[in-house]
């Protein structure tokens, strides 16, 4: 319980810190009353988030932030080769459409992993996850390219990379 | 001086925002269904949205707009493709199966259920 509840307590500040970063950033105040009223929601809503279970490494998942910035730079790239492929196939769709539906397999072994995995695959166009199952994910794909770079498993490697060790990191 | 600069870039990024904008909603009329009519969406969401925010940094400079477009971005980023996931459940709940080129397999045997 002790090491538990220590991480909760680090959780909740780290949510604090981060709902007042943003709550400045978007308003941009530095009147006295109003930063009060700002700090008095941000305590309302880390109590709302305690009471309701939600802060935890799941939901607020701190240990994952590092590795994602070193992940974004590549899935921007991603995002961007497969635009261009959308594109080409909305503007000369004969030989290019090729849809298809197939599963892929996802070696991530949390949730969250899960997760990060299929928006991954959803934002890039030119694939979307329809459905997640243990370990797999059903995906549509659009053109051939689209099926075929997602099936060299590269992003599913990156993703469980970002993952991480989820039993070290709790 | 500066500001033609800034209305440069600003001009190099919206211009093919825009244009991929367009090409993403005439892909959403021309696909053939709904789940391909998805992907040209995320043309959308993904490269039009960032090339019209990133243009639009350059005109409000280093300031607490900028910080608020980069927000946008961010949240662009982790909205839309739950949507579309949400989208596509919805439609596969509904008992709409996607045309596919490719029969492999009945992958979706089970799709569907929840």
């Amino acid at each position: 319980m002790g090491r538990r509840g220590n991480i909760g307590v680090l959780h909740a500040i780290s949510l604090a810190i981060g709902l007042a970063a943003l709550w400045w950033l978007l308003s941009g105040y530095t009147i006295p009353l109003i930063l009060a009223l700002g700090a008095g929601s941000i305590a309302l809503v880390v109590y709302i988030a305690h009471r309701m279970d939600v802060i935890d490494h799941e939901g607020h998942p701190i240990h994952v932030t590092w590795r994602w910035v070193t992940y974004m730079p590549w899935l921007g790239k991603e995002i961007l080769m497969a635009n261009i492929d959308v594109v080409k196939a909305v503007l000369s769709p004969k030989g290019r459409v090729h849809t298809s539906v197939f599963r892929t397999k996802a070696t991530q072994k949390t949730e969250l992993g899960h997760v990060i995995y299929a928006n991954s695959i959803t934002l890039t166009p030119g694939t979307v996850t329809l459905e997640v199952e243990d370990g797999v994910m059903i995906v549509h794909a659009l053109t051939r390219g689209a099926a075929e770079g997602l099936k060299t498993g590269e992003m599913d490697r990156r993703c469980t990379a970002v993952e991480g060790h989820p039993e070290e990191d709790r | 001086m500066d500001q033609t600069v800034f209305d440069f870039l600003t001009w190099l990024f919206v211009i093919p925002g825009g244009l991929l904008l367009i090409i993403g909603g005439v892909g959403m009329i021309t696909m053939r269904d709904v789940f391909a009519r998805m992907h040209p969406a995320g043309v959308i969401d993904t490269l039009g949205a960032e090339l019209i925010l990133v243009g639009l940094m350059f005109q409000s400079g280093l300031s607490i707009v900028t910080v608020k477009l980069a927000l946008i971005l961010a949240f662009l980023f982790f909205t839309s493709p739950t949507a579309t996931h949400a989208l596509a459940r919805a439609c596969l709940s509904a008992g709409v199966t996607p045309k596919v080129d490719e029969e492999k397999s009945a992958a979706l045997s089970r799709g569907g259920s929840s």
